[in-house]
């Protein structure tokens, strides 16, 4: 089967997530859809690994995995703090530092 | 190095049900991600995401990375996920988007432009790859299996990559502490001070009285009768006041109580009539 499906699929699961962060304005669906585009990411990763015939890809795919789990942490830990003070998850709030 | 880029002649032992397993775990990766978009509450679309994970822990197992398709369930939707979930318990269940909005002209606007970007990366990806697939037999076979090559790659070639990694690890954790933690304003109440909080200023923890013990009645809407005569108004369940089914007592009530409590038995409603 040719690799390009997979690639393609990949595409179109990166594209719904980057819609996902441009349309959705409550911060934890937004984040479900970076979480989204980084799987993507990692199906492409993992497609090359097997075209290419090494586990390079495969070793990098696990690295994604390693920084998202760390970003998720920090990121859900970032929208419970603003929780806390603004009462909303919405991105639309959160603008003190805007000038 | 570079004869890997070389095409080289397709896997020998493909495997033919490759297509099937593909298009069903493929489509519905695509419908998760989809029902993320599209649902409304932030549960659902935490749902839709696990879908969409555990399909695409399917495709890598179907695309000889077994080790990888273990730890996407494991680490995205059995530890991510879940957290997501958990997070949404502390933020709301019900904290759902609002439609209205804050740009004007922005939701077109990035519809459009996500459009564009698949169209764009469909005809980009669908043409990548001329090279035949190698297949992983050979460079899984090296160390003896898929999870011992990956190893051999993380603690030969990209051994300070991995260590950096727990660094990244151990910040993240320290940070998520520092960020969750709430630092406490006033000292915690002892259970004592708790106590006397609760029962003091007039708010009544106790049992309620039980409706209709003192009246001629024992249903629910009948008030008790307080040992003064006077009707207690926290023996009627609040529903049935705020149907204004609650009954009220008269003077005859309260009579035939006291003559039922000194042995005289019921006054005769017929005989009194007369």
């Amino acid at each position: 089967m040719s690799p390009n499906a997979y690639l393609v699929l990949s595409g179109i699961i990166f594209s719904i997530g980057a819609l996902g962060v441009l349309l959705r304005r409550n911060a934890i669906v937004a984040f479900m859809s970076i979480e989204l585009m980084l799987n993507a990411a990692n199906l492409a990763f993992v497609t090359s690994a097997r075209v290419w015939g090494n586990l390079d890809g495969q070793a990098a795919a696990f690295f994604v995995m390693v920084v998202a789990a760390a970003e998720v942490v920090v990121g859900l830990a970032i929208i419970v703090t603003i929780f806390r003070t603004r009462n909303s998850a919405s991105v639309d709030e959160a603008s003190l530092l805007r000038w | 190095m570079f004869q890997n880029l070389m095409p080289l002649v397709e896997s020998a032992n493909a495997v033919s049900f490759e297509p099937v397993v593909f298009w069903i775990t493929g489509s519905l990766s695509v419908l998760g991600a989809v029902g993320m978009l599209v649902s409304k509450k932030a549960v659902h679309s935490a749902l839709w995401v696990a879908l969409t994970m555990i399909n695409l822990a399917i495709l890598y197992v179907l695309q000889s990375a077994p080790f990888l398709g273990v730890t996407q369930v494991v680490v995205y939707t059995g530890a991510v996920m879940m957290l997501f979930l958990f997070v949404l318990m502390i933020v709301g269940v019900d904290a759902s988007d609002s439609l209205i909005e804050t740009i004007k002209g922005q939701r077109m606007l990035a519809i459009f432009a996500g459009l564009i970007l698949v169209v764009s990366l469909v005809l980009l990806l669908s043409n990548s790859f001329y090279v035949q697939t190698n297949g992983l037999e050979t460079a899984d076979l090296e160390y003896g299996g898929n999870i011992q090559g990956i190893a051999a790659l993380l603690f030969s070639k990209y051994v300070l990559i991995f260590e950096l990694t727990s660094a990244l690890l151990i910040t993240a954790a320290v940070g998520a502490m520092v960020l969750a933690h709430k630092e406490r304003a006033v000292p915690r109440k002892t259970q004592a001070q708790m106590a006397k909080e609760l029962f003091s200023s007039g708010n009544y923890k106790g049992p309620l009285p039980s409706p209709g013990v003192y009246a001629r009645h024992n249903s629910v809407d009948t008030p008790a009768l307080l040992p003064d005569g006077s009707v207690s108004q926290i023996s009627i369940p609040g529903p049935i006041i705020a149907r204004g089914a609650a009954k009220t007592i008269n003077q005859k009530d309260i009579d035939e109580v006291q003559s039922i409590s000194e042995g005289r038995g019921i006054i005769d409603k017929e005989v009194e009539d007369q």
